[in-house]
């Protein structure tokens, strides 16, 4: 892996809740336009690393470089403007709102009108709602949920639920996309198509990805590469193919010989 | 007869509209927050007693109309930096205390200030009543329902027609998601918050030339509660048709049933009707039902 092409770079990352260490010391890169997946037990720290990329978390100790800029602290609404995009273990969607409107607050920072041109319904106003419109509908297309566009989302499955959810974070036109299991609790072919749905994201769109996983088979498979965490700790690091035979990750995967 | 009854009726409408004047400061917090703001009623009292100390220094009335307004807002930012910000992602109950605790802070600011005797208010509209197609009706409650609908109309214009509607839905229904799209919380309370203090100002205005400027005006929150529970906490037209409902079926109430159990059923009515909705329609006439999948 070059180091010219790093997107993402977490160094010595610590998080600890009211003195229980939640993430400790953990450093890896994300390489511009890979897909990367956190894989581990429960309790091994993945999404609380998910939520320090996006600022959720404030880390107690470490860096991160996003993009070429180095920062500790950041806050959620900062890495929204920086082009960190994400979806959330249990679905996080607006429920009182359709489809669209919810793929529409996506482009919530790509709005160039101020609110007294929208109120006054000026030219550029409208124009600008068009533009707004119009990516929000090519998203939609392109994760295929164009016929429930007008259905309020607390009314569809949750399988579907999910790809809305992935499409508010797609129309925000990210540079990193962060997946909190976006496969959990789908049947097989579910997952097969969600699993389709985010390769064509990476080949589209040359989104970098960074997402949590429990079904191996499709970590695997997906993965450009993989970090394998256990009780916060980074225990595994590499392609797919050097994980899977890295002996550590073995041990906190199966159990160890004693 | 029929005439009484359409007086009695119109009458009470009319007084229903300075209810629902009240009660859509609380939709505008209640739907960008989750909570109950307490203190709306010191906002009303702060602003009226603002406004008519500066009318009684001979301010002239528009000037002193923005100065309180500007004053509305900087309280705004005050509760959005000091109080809010710090409370991010509590419980609502925990946010619903702050707004107890603030209802006092602003009560006794406002006193500490301008003092806490009773101000009159002259709005220069006339309070007399007049005849039209038989019926007396007070030009001063007509005047009150004008303010209040030209004031919907200018909230629903705001909400629909900018992208602070949908932020403000967005929010509501829920902040971690809000916050990842970039939608920044902070400056939409701080919104939020100004825009209801700018409701306070108009509702305190209307009341405090009714009833004088003075400490029972924050108790105006009183009346509001069941105007919102019977018109939904989340909707501004809910806020309307509740007080148009509480204020008419009180006004009637008093006056055919009144006489039989001997009168004073004005201040308890509301609150019996607003039970029995409770019982039959928990999120009221207009409140978002939410759906909840087992």
């Amino acid at each position: 892996m070059s180091e010219q092409n790093v997107l993402l770079g977490m160094s010595n990352i610590s998080l600890s809740f009211k003195g229980v260490k939640a993430i400790t010391d953990i450093s890896f890169n994300v390489n511009q336009g890979e897909i990367c997946s956190l894989i581990g037990p429960n309790g091994a720290g993945k999404s609380s690393l998910l939520n320090v990329i996006n600022g959720v978390y404030q880390p107690d100790n470490g860096q991160i470089t996003f993009d070429g800029e180095t920062r500790a602290k950041m806050k959620p609404h900062d890495a929204a403007v920086k082009g960190i995009a994400r979806t959330f273990q249990n679905i996080a969607l607006f429920k009182g709102m359709s489809v669209l409107d919810n793929v529409l607050t996506g482009r919530n920072l790509k709005v160039q009108t101020h609110w007294i041109q929208q109120a006054l319904n000026s030219r550029s106003s409208v124009r600008d709602n068009l533009i707004q419109r119009k990516k929000a509908e090519e998203v939609i297309e392109f994760l295929q949920i164009q016929q429930w566009r007008n259905h309020l989302v607390s009314s569809l499955p949750y399988g579907l639920q999910k790809r809305v959810e992935l499409a508010r974070a797609l129309a925000a036109e990210p540079k990193l996309l962060l997946l909190d299991e976006p496969m959990a609790g789908m049947n097989k072919d579910e997952k097969r198509e969600m699993s389709q749905f985010i390769l064509d994201t990476k080949k589209e769109f040359g989104t970098t990805i960074v997402l949590i996983e429990h079904d191996i088979g499709v970590v695997m498979s997906l993965s450009d590469h993989v970090v394998v965490l256990d009780y916060g700790k980074k225990i595994g690091d590499g392609t797919p193919d050097e994980v899977r035979v890295n002996p550590e990750v073995l041990a906190a995967y199966l159990g160890t010989k004693h | 007869m029929m005439g009484f009854f359409f007086e009695v009726l119109i009458g009470g409408l009319l007084s229903g509209v300075m209810y629902s004047l009240v009660a859509i400061g609380f939709v505008l917090i209640y739907k960008a927050s989750g909570v109950f703001n307490f203190a709306q009623g010191s906002m009303v009292l702060f602003s009226a007693l603002t406004f008519v100390s500066l009318l009684e220094r001979h301010v002239p009335f528009w000037l002193a109309f923005a100065i309180t307004m500007l004053t509305m807002i900087a309280l705004a930012w005050a509760v959005e930096r000091f109080v809010l910000r710090q409370l991010v992602n509590r419980p609502p109950i925990t946010l619903f205390m702050a707004t107890l605790g603030l209802s006092y802070i602003v009560e006794g600011l406002a006193q500490a200030v301008w003092g806490a005797q009773v101000h009159g208010l002259e709005l220069g509209i006339n309070d007399e009543p007049f005849e039209f197609l038989g019926l007396l009706l007070s030009q001063f409650d007509l005047f009150a329902a004008g303010v209040a609908g030209a004031l919907v109309l200018l909230l629903s214009f705001l909400f629909n027609k900018t992208r602070t509607g949908i932020e403000l839905r967005a929010v509501a229904d829920d902040q971690l998601a809000a916050l990842s799209v970039g939608i920044k919380l902070q400056k939409l309370w701080l919104i939020v918050w100004a825009v209801a203090g700018f409701v306070g100002l108009v509702a305190g205005l209307l009341w405090g030339a009714r009833l004088g400027v003075q400490f029972s005006l924050s108790l105006i929150v009183l009346k509001a509660l069941p105007v919102l529970i019977i018109g939904g906490f989340t909707s501004i037209e809910g806020a309307i048709v509740g007080g148009l409902i509480v204020g008419a079926s009180e006004k009637l109430a008093e006056v055919y049933i009144g006489p039989i159990i001997g009168g004073g059923i004005e201040n308890w009515f509301p609150y019996v009707l607003a039970t029995v909705f409770l019982l039959i329609r928990p999120t009221g006439l207009f409140g978002e039902q939410t759906i909840e999948r087992v």
